[in-house]
């Protein structure tokens, strides 16, 4: 059970080092990409003016203020509220981001799927859970929306975000095989039909 | 047109302007601050919670609270789907056709003002309007009340998160109370972490389709505390919120005891060929807001 601060990008060997229940702060850049964003970028084949490689990005799609562009806010938008959504609708995405985009972190809640973790495991990736619906407290980790793209989409553009001391996320997906929903999903499992029984619902028993 | 019981009380009217205000006023509201049944629950959940992750899952929770209240901030950055609950008293007086504009009107002000990411898209298109409106929505529930010159507007905007942790399904009388409860377990464990626990399982028994979707959603926005009115539902309530914690899903899916604050279970009537349920959950982020209109002014509360 580690502490990780990494700066992005990262390379391979930084993934490498991290084991499920490690605990990891992130320092710099971080993008911000959902369900439309992805949609469009493998199954429209629009293409993003970043350049993922080594980097993190987090399930999301802010709440932002228009403004006009100045030092401050370059990408005319101050952020207002910024959060993480349920990851598992983007399953089928993790792969072509890692291969096409270079993605090496993804940030989101709920935990994403066997293939995902198949994914980390072949190129080097990783899953980094942050407390769902505290997006309060995680927009105070973001400095500043620092770009863009893909805008149409809005609010599920492809922001990049600059943040300082973002989390600690813990490591729940990694790229050795380990997930830790796959091992709560087998604990709560293993007590489903106790559970059922002291209800008198077991499978077989007289509804 | 003659008040038999009341001759000479006038019938509160419910201005437009006033519901457009409260609207807006609410949809904010219930983004920035949590209900106290709720803060009580987490408070209740970290106190018994044994599993070291939950309770540091739990604290960042309780955190965000208050930072969302001190920086006057949006708990979660998912606005939800807006629903306003009307529930209109006796000696009421209003334009039902006004007073829907108004909401929508209010809803629309609300996004563009505070401002709110606006969630809402065509269904098929994908098309967001960005002002939190779309065909049928915001989502309106009208029902009638016995308070007199009383009319309460309830607004929750619902997290997609937990709204995809939805189920339906149409069991027959052989399959008895047990495949219902068999029903609400295996859903708990199917929704696991994507719903954003600790939740709020609602729970809809009987009716039609459509109306045992929406009890269930009665049940998962209730407060916190209150009970099924119905005997054998509340007795549903106790035993089910014991087995869903009983499961180890825990807050977020990430393991622990805490994986709901509590299973809310609404029932109605069915008929003798079925026995549907429903399971509609609400997340930690279990956002309500209300105004109550009477003859003495508006009261802003959960």
């Amino acid at each position: 059970m580690a502490d990780h601060v990494l700066n992005t990008p990262v390379s391979e060997a930084d993934i490498r080092a991290l084991r499920v229940g490690d605990r990891v702060t992130l320092q710099s850049t971080l993008f911000g990409i959902r369900d439309a964003t992805q949609i469009h970028m493998f199954d429209h084949g629009r293409r993003t003016k970043f350049d993922l490689r080594g980097h993190a990005v987090i399930h999301t799609a802010p709440n932002l203020r228009k403004v006009e562009p100045s030092p401050e806010h370059p990408a005319g938008y101050a952020p207002v509220c910024v959060g993480t959504t349920t990851s598992d609708r983007m399953e089928r995405f993790t792969r072509p981001l890692m291969e096409r985009e270079g993605v090496r972190i993804i940030i989101g809640k709920g935990g994403l799927r066997e293939e995902s973790l198949r994914a980390f495991a072949e190129l080097g990736g990783c899953y980094l859970a942050v407390v769902g619906g505290a997006a309060a407290l995680e927009t105070t980790w973001i400095e500043q929306l620092e770009d863009v793209d893909l805008d149409d989409l809005n609010p599920e553009s492809l922001y990049k975000f600059r943040i300082r001391d973002f989390g600690p996320l813990l490591v729940a997906m990694d790229s050795h095989g380990g997930s830790l929903y796959t091992e709560v999903n087998a604990k709560v499992a293993a007590r489903r039909q106790a559970v059922l029984e002291k209800l008198g619902a077991a499978e077989g028993a007289r509804p | 047109m003659t008040h038999v019981s009341r001759p000479n009380a006038e019938p509160l009217r419910i201005d437009p302007g006033a519901v457009e205000e409260a609207a807006k006023l609410l949809y904010i509201r219930a983004c920035k601050i949590l209900p106290d049944d709720i803060k009580q629950g987490f408070a209740r959940l970290d106190a018994d919670e044994t599993d070291g992750t939950a309770k540091a899952i739990l604290a960042t929770m309780i955190e965000n609270i208050g930072v969302a209240e001190r920086m006057d901030n949006l708990l979660c950055q998912d606005t939800g789907i807006p629903i306003f609950n009307v529930l209109i008293g006796r000696n009421i007086a209003l334009d039902g056709w006004d007073l829907k504009a108004a909401i929508a009107r209010g809803t629309a002000r609300a996004t563009r003002e505070a401002p709110l990411r606006s969630s809402v898209v065509h269904p098929i298109t994908r098309k967001n309007e960005h002002t939190s409106c779309g065909e049928r929505v915001p989502v309106i529930n009208i029902d009638f009340t016995d308070r007199d010159r009383e009319l309460r507007l309830e607004m929750i905007p619902k997290g997609s998160g937990s709204e995809n942790g939805s189920f339906l399904q149409m069991l027959i009388p052989a399959d008895g109370l047990a495949a219902v409860k068999r029903f609400v377990v295996d859903r708990v464990m199917q929704a696991g972490g994507k719903v954003c626990p600790p939740t709020i399982v609602g729970v809809g028994i009987g009716g039609t389709s459509d109306l045992c979707m929406h009890l269930a959603k009665m049940a998962a926005t209730r407060p916190l505390g209150s009970r099924c009115a119905d005997a054998e539902g509340a007795k549903l309530e106790a035993e089910l919120s014991d087995a869903v914690n009983g499961l180890g899903i825990g807050p977020q899916g990430l393991g622990g005891d805490g994986t709901s604050f509590a299973v809310h279970v609404e029932t109605a009537a069915t008929h003798i060929t079925m026995n549907p349920v429903a399971v509609n959950i609400q997340c930690h982020s279990a956002r309500r807001a209300s105004a109550t209109f009477t003859p003495d002014g508006i009261v802003v509360g959960f």
